[in-house]
């Protein structure tokens, strides 16, 4: 006869666990506190600062041609779009008017971009819930975007390729043709992620329901990206704010509404799509013209406060800048988006369990430079 | 809404705002330290006004002056507007958290007392977030100085 075993040696106990700073699915050095009883996650304290490099006191001595190159490091999988959204701050300052073929290029070059970084975290969030499989699929993808920006500008990861005042080259003769080439592969390989991945069984029962996020929280939060837009919050800056070419082209943004990983993975995968199309409407209409206008070899914004927002991969970027006048400025001040969508990590994480928090941190897609700036 | 009619609107409410324009986008809101939360409770959640929305928060050291700079819009209206409070104490500079208003300033507040020594009273967790426990100054503040690790030219 089976009799009830009670444990009277043991109890359930809180304990602490460090996840990271090396630990694989945190794609960096960020170090996790968790509070932990048994398996569910009571509290989640992230620990920052391992590669901070304070790029907002390098930018107070720096010229804002040099600032440019910082961004680069901040998030490196947008670099694009991060040195874009100094560019644009420091134009706007200066009003000056930058020619069409810039605006384009810089378009096109910051879907390419998106793709890219949605290509790499679509490869690793497979990985961080076991399908490694995907992670040579969408680095096999990347590696074309990769060599069009080599061709391009001389770099595969951190492209420095906008300047104050345009582009530092113009395009390759070459540019136009591999474009559409990659956008022709892309649009028969995104069917067969969602073949490999988005229907499994296995992936959908460690996302459906894991993680959710409210619109409200969301918004309190200051959620940004597919992040916000997965709680069905639109928060898409190229459709608020336009900039560049964004408001020549017609893209619907990415929204869903349960607000769990699913749905953050299905706004990624959507947005891929969208970025595709909007390369199509551009690629064959670039303006001929100047890629660059000159400007001062040393850039002096008028005394004022100027603020730019962009949408990179991972969500809003701003750049605050406070100018005295001089050729640097006074105060610089990055919005990352990876800094407040961590900062509702453990909003979302309590309650679930370790895995659970695997797959959560996966689609909130986090760049440790990006956060530690 | 424009600056102008959020100017108007807002100038009625008991808080001495001031107002600037220059030389920014955005409508400059000053908010006398006492006021701070108060008024920002109410900037949310006024039916008019509705700045749901923190998107940056950061620490400002002006020379004589140490503050903080809110960025703010609406979700639903889409205006912005920036809040601007200061203070010239530079030993205790002291304002309260708005945390429990947008939860996202718990962490940026977090970054603003790391870096430039200002404390937020009510805070549930303000300690150092990026840099060590031990580290000495606060490295943002104008008058910082570190021989050893910093490159001036």
């Amino acid at each position: 006869m089976e009799t009830e075993v009670v444990h009277t040696n043991f109890k359930s106990e809180e304990y602490f666990i460090n996840m990271g700073p090396q630990h694989p699915a945190t794609h960096g050095v960020l170090r996790l506190l968790l509070t932990i009883d048994g398996e569910i996650i009571k509290k989640v304290e992230p620990d920052l600062g391992y590669i901070h490099r304070s790029i907002e006191k390098m930018c107070e001595r720096d010229s804002y041609q040099q600032i440019v190159h910082l961004t680069d490091r901040m998030d490196y999988l947008s670099a694009n779009i991060n040195n874009e959204a100094v560019c644009l701050a420091v134009e706007n300052a200066l009003q000056l008017e930058i020619p069409e073929r810039v605006k384009v290029i810089r378009t096109i070059i910051g879907e390419l971009t998106r793709i890219s970084s949605h290509c790499l975290w679509w490869g690793v969030m497979g990985m961080d819930v076991g399908a490694l499989t995907t992670y040579f699929y969408g680095f096999r993808d990347r590696e074309m975007i990769n060599d069009i920006m080599e061709e391009t500008c001389g770099a595969r990861l951190t492209m420095n390729y906008n300047v104050p005042g345009g582009l530092m080259l113009d395009i390759h003769p070459n540019f136009v043709k591999r474009v559409k080439e990659f956008v022709a592969h892309f649009k028969t390989k995104l069917p067969e992620y969602d073949r490999l991945l988005t229907g499994n069984v296995i992936f959908q029962k460690r996302t459906v329901g894991v993680g959710v996020l409210s619109k409200e929280d969301a918004i309190s939060f200051g959620a940004s990206g597919p992040v916000g837009r997965a709680s069905g919050y639109s928060c898409d800056v190229r459709k608020h704010h336009p900039y560049s070419a964004y408001d020549k082209v017609t893209f619907t943004e990415a929204l869903k509404t349960e607000g769990d990983t699913y749905a953050r993975y299905l706004v990624r995968i959507q947005e891929m799509w969208e970025s595709l199309s909007i390369i199509e409407q551009l690629i064959d209409v670039i303006p001929e013209g100047e890629h660059r206008v000159t400007t001062n070899a040393v850039i002096k914004l008028p005394k004022g406060e100027y603020y730019q927002k962009v949408e990179t991969a991972r969500g809003e970027l701003g750049v605050y800048i406070i100018s005295t006048g001089t050729k640097n400025p006074y105060r610089l001040k990055f919005r990352s988006p990876g800094f407040s969508n961590l900062s509702l990590l453990n909003h979302i994480a309590v309650g679930g369990k370790i895995g659970d928090l695997v797959a959560t941190m996966a689609t909130l897609d986090l760049v440790i430079p990006d956060i530690d700036r | 809404m424009t600056n102008l009619e959020l100017q108007e609107l807002i100038g009625n409410w008991e808080f001495n705002l001031e107002f600037s324009e220059e030389e920014s986008q955005f409508l400059n809101i000053h908010v006398p330290a006492e006021h701070l939360h108060n008024f920002m409770f109410r900037f949310k959640s006024d039916p008019e006004t509705q700045f749901d929305y923190l998107f940056c928060l950061s620490g400002v050291d002006w020379g004589e002056k140490l503050g903080v700079v809110y960025h703010l819009e609406s979700t639903t209206k889409r205006h912005m507007a920036v809040v601007k409070v200061a203070t010239e104490d530079r030993e205790n500079p002291t304002f309260e958290t708005v945390y429990d208003i947008w939860a996202t300033s718990e962490f940026h507040e977090r970054e603003v007392f790391d870096f430039f020594g200002i404390t937020f009273s009510n805070h549930p967790n303000l300690k150092r977030l990026f840099l060590t426990e031990d580290w000495i100054g606060y490295p943002l503040r104008k008058d910082y100085e570190d021989e050893t690790n910093m490159i001036l030219y």
